[in-house]
């Protein structure tokens, strides 16, 4: 048993049947192709598989897909097809990856926490990003990049 | 040389990029078409039995099934330094999680549904699980064919006994050592499992084609040595190196856990077995935990003895390690310690044994530090206490027995050039050491503590690396390599130093990922050693390359090679200063003459570097007569940290590390070692707590239960500090850094936390719980309940290291 659900997946409808038990994330992947959000644990503890479901940062291993039937889903994909973000620009700036496999996820985070709260405190950045994890990096060039957007005055996220 | 222009600087990241776009691409990412089949693992519930029956029909009868896969298809052994490993173990289990079969079905939930009908009927053995078991008289045997494997000539298992392998070293007199000393002490230190957690699990995607070329699309640190272990374990079938392609995309984290082969020899047998159809192996996040390598635990003994004025006469440091069920990397790391375990520092007398120990564990490898994270924690843990002992500033009974270039090494070689006393002294100053702070909350106290270590890479001694470098049209250039980028920003620092030596910039040089049919050959991305082997091999080529430039210019020009040099994408002449030619003009078309004829072509250069000074041959009494290790990275550390005593709660305020890189090419990427590294060290202190049952069964095989650090355990400052005393024979002087900077960690926490509160924990972790609970005079060790952490399940003071099976030898 199959039922076809509608997402606007970075901006474009998409359409794709799907079984009751497809977890979002592998949808993403296998029945839509977009390999950014990456399977890292599988029960929401590391953040890798992490998209704005209708702006909102969501872990998509803990969401069945027919659970986001009408939504809207933006990924990394979706936030670089004008250019560079200013959080990606900074992030590029500080270095603030080094494997990347977290990477996607934790852009997303980021933009999120900046689209609510323009200028977050060093705490609140940790905080907003306390859920992907990194193992390569220590943490710090990324909550740097992150503090870097807010100073810039003026800039949209 | 003149003035470095690219080397010393630090360029965006090369990758940088397609990581903040989506854009890199990792094995699981890649796409192979609907043909693509997936495989589950049937894995042992026993930590050791003997396989009586596998009955696969059930199995074999569900619709979407293609085949089932178990050790009858492949009787063979594999691994990188023994063969004892096997692709799926026909006659017995060895750890709890083992491979028993597969099956691979047109989808994942299909394989996933039939691999529950796989009836395996197996006789349960008594496990091994911890030292003393696996050493007692009567140990029953993990291995009982041990002596029959294949191995390197630098391993010494004991056959008939669970020893896999036996590193002695001996230097001096030990005995008259500790006479001359006038204080001694003699302690025993443990530390536990611990696991990699890079975000990435293991991939692998397997074709066998119909033509019977065999290709695998591997998240792995280790391309080449992955290619070369396949067609050693596949020979019976006919494959060879040329029949075998690995590519590797970018690998989401290495740390030790992609290097060698583990899981990925399922993948590449599994194709094998459905010629025709790619077959992909993923890993989930608890496989991960128990099937691929963890970092081993063990159990050190060390006695150190100085004179009253701080002179270090004697070591005897013996280590007992848990490596698990198989060892065919894992005993390396017992013998690099086994050379090492004197740490940086002049000892004239040494006595190093390091026994490497099956268990029915999971099986024990390479991890970030390669046993070195492992033996510090005692080793600088002790040379604290011994200093305070004698009434010595620790970092002043450091600086006076920290060795220096030339000094002969425990094994006999000489010590390389080192800037480690620059390092204790920067690292000492920017702590503020002597200098004694305290917490405005009256529950709150403060410490500090102070480490060194050194490390060198653990590789064989014709681990050859090798570049090819081209040319495009416009001038640009692609370097092809085989070093892993695994976030270390290998691809930046090789595009670096091209650049450096032909003023190509950065941005205007591509260096990707390699493949094993098209890029040239490295042994494998491991030992932070790229930065220095693959850097020398990149360097050699760009020398080739100029040299190749030179010739065509003075071929077809007529201008004397020994005056020409480039600058600015042009080679220029010194005695014709008005000459310039621009790369775009020549480096694919040649150079016209008069005649109208070109001269030239594309333009391509190759570099090799092999360390043609080690040697691995010495005496297996007392490791002396060989060149075992290139060179040694050494450095400083020290922490500040702040201990609740209501809670045991600890913060590390500052952390400081000193590493000497001889020459940083990239220092922002030195410093994202040190910043990721110090982390990923310090939670193996505070948090990482791994935990098996009584039947040897991890309980915590997942990140809600073995806790990572997450952006909220960052030290509120970490100050890297790079040393630069050149290594000759690295490129622009440079040397490895990636592994040191977790190195010091363990110990650093464990001097502050004495520092602190005065108790001295001996065992790893030191987790909040346990420092509460030693606080009120309870010992951890009485209370944890039923569960294993450790490699020795007794109290570790009363650990027998004078071992029955370790006697015979």
């Amino acid at each position: 048993m199959t039922k076809r659900i509608t997402l606007k997946l970075n901006r474009e409808t998409r359409s794709v049947e799907v079984e009751p038990n497809d977890i979002l994330l592998d949808v993403l992947r296998d029945k839509l192709g977009v390999k950014s959000p990456k399977i890292g644990c599988e029960r929401g503890d590391c953040g890798a598989c992490t998209v704005l479901l209708d702006g909102k940062s969501v872990r998509t291993c803990l969401i069945l897909a027919i659970e986001a039937d009408g939504q809207e889903i933006t990924t990394v994909e979706g936030l670089s097809q004008a250019g560079l973000t200013p959080v990606q620009q900074s992030f590029l700036e500080h270095g603030s990856f080094q494997c990347g496999f977290c990477a996607p996820g934790v852009v997303l985070s980021a933009t999120e926490l900046l689209g609510r709260n323009p200028h977050p405190s060093e705490a609140e950045v940790k905080e907003a990003l306390a859920g992907n994890l990194c193992r390569c990096t220590g943490y710090k060039p990324i909550i740097d990049a992150v503090l870097a957007v807010s100073r810039k005055p003026g800039r949209r996220i | 040389m003149t003035q470095l222009k690219v080397v010393g600087s630090s360029p965006s990241r090369i990758d940088g990029l397609e990581k903040i776009t989506g854009a890199a691409t990792y094995v699981d990412d890649l796409s192979f078409g609907p043909d693509l089949l997936h495989a589950e693992i049937v894995e042992s519930p026993y930590a050791h039995a003997l396989i009586k029956r596998i009955d696969t029909s059930a199995a074999e009868r569900v619709p979407g099934v293609v085949r089932v896969v178990t050790g009858k298809d492949f009787p063979y052994r594999f691994g990188l330094y023994m063969q004892d490993r096997f692709i799926f173990p026909s006659d017995r289990v060895r750890f709890v999680g083992e491979q028993v079969a597969a099956v691979v079905a047109r989808d994942a939930k299909t394989a996933k549904r039939a691999a529950k009908l796989v009836k395996v009927v197996y006789k349960e053995l008594e496990p091994v699980l911890d030292l003393a078991g696996a050493l007692k008289d009567d140990a029953v045997l993990v291995h009982p064919d041990l002596g029959n494997y294949p191995r390197c000539p630098w391993f010494f298992p004991q056959a008939g006994t669970n020893i896999a392998h036996y590193r002695k070293t001996r230097k001096g007199d030990v005995e008259q050592g500790f006479k001359e000393a006038d204080v001694i002490l003699e302690d025993t230190y443990t530390i536990p499992r611990y696991a990699h957690c890079a975000i990435e699990p293991h991939a692998i995607v397997g074709l066998y084609d119909l033509a019977g070329r065999l290709t695998l699309w591997s998240a792995s640190q280790s391309p080449y040595t992955q290619r070369h272990v396949f067609a050693q374990a596949l020979a019976p079938l006919g494959l060879s190196h040329k029949d075998i392609r690995v590519v590797t995309p970018y690998v989401g984290g290495g740390f030790g856990g992609k290097a060698g082969v583990s899981m990925e020899i399922i993948g590449a047998a599994l194709a094998i077995m459905v010629k025709g159809h790619p077959v992909k192996v993923r890993w989930s996040r608890a496989q991960e935990f128990y099937n691929t390598y963890q970092r081993q635990g063990v159990i050190a003994r060390i006695k150190l003895g100085a004179k009253k004025d701080g002179t270090i006469t004697a070591i005897e440091h013996t280590l007992h390690w848990d490596a698990g069920g198989y060892v065919e990397y894992g005993a390396n790391v017992v013998n690099a310690v086994g050379l090492s375990a004197t740490g940086p520092y002049r000892i004239p007398n040494v006595k190093i044994d390091s026994v490497c120990v099956y268990t029915n564990l999971p099986p024990g490898g390479p991890y970030r530090g390669f046993g070195y994270s492992e033996f510090h924690f005692g080793l600088e843990s002790h040379i604290t206490r011994l200093a305070r002992k004698l009434g010595i500033d620790p970092v002043e009974f450091r600086r006076k027995n920290a060795i220096r270039e030339g000094d002969t090494l425990a094994y006999g070689a000489k010590m390389n050039p080192s800037g480690l006393h620059e390092a204790i002294d920067r690292v000492a100053a920017e702590i503020r050491w002597g200098h004694k702070e305290s917490s405005t909350d009256p529950h709150k106290v403060v410490g500090k503590g102070f480490a060194c270590f050194w490390k060198a890479p653990a590789m064989p001694p014709n681990a050859a690396s090798s570049a090819f470098i081209k040319f495009n049209e416009d001038g640009s250039l692609n370097i092809s390599a085989s070093g892993m980028e695994i976030g270390q920003g290998y691809l930046t620092v090789m595009a670096q130093i091209a650049s450096e030596m032909l003023t190509v910039p950065v941005h205007r040089i591509r260096i990707e990922p390699p493949d094993t049919d098209r890029n040239a050959y490295e042994w494998q991305t491991v030992g932070s050693h790229v930065t220095w082997g693959c850097g020398n091999a990149v360097k050699a080529a760009a020398l080739d390359v100029r040299g190749k430039m030179f010739e065509v210019v003075e071929r077809a020009l007529g201008l004397v090679r020994d005056t020409l040099f480039l600058e600015d994408e042009k080679v220029k002449c010194r005695a014709r200063p008005d000459f310039e030619l621009p790369f775009k003009n020549f480096v694919i078309s040649g150079i016209q003459t008069p005649h109208g004829n070109f001269i030239g072509g594309p333009i391509l250069g190759s570099g090799v570097f092999m360390p043609e000074f080690t040697s691995a041959l010495s005496d297996p009494e007392t490791s002396q007569g060989g060149h075992p290790n290139v060179h040694y990275t050494v450095g400083a550390a020290a922490a500040v940290l702040e201990v609740d005593k209501q809670t045991g709660r600890m913060r590390v305020l500052k952390a400081v590390l000193a590493v000497d890189a001889g020459k940083a090419i990239h220092p922002e990427l030195v410093k994202g070692q040190v910043t990721g590294g110090v982390l990923q060290g310090l939670a193996t202190v505070l948090y990482e707590d791994i935990r098996y049952d009584l039947k040897g069964k991890l309980l915590n095989a997942n990140f809600t239960d073995y806790k990572i650090p997450t952006a909220l355990d960052l030290p509120d400052e970490i100050v890297p500090i790079i040393i630069e005393v050149a290594q000759p024979d690295g490129p622009f002087g440079a040397r490895g850094v990636g592994e040191h900077t977790m190195i010091p960690a363990a110990a650093m926490v464990a001097n502050a936390v004495e520092d602190a509160i005065g108790l001295r924990i001996k065992t790893l972790p030191i987790t909040a719980e346990k420092v509460a609970l030693e606080l009120r005079g309870i010992r951890y060790d009485d209370v944890k309940g039923a569960y294993m952490g450790l490699c020795f399940a007794g109290q570790p003071d009363a650990y027998d290291f004078r071992t029955t099976s370790a006697k015979k030898k």
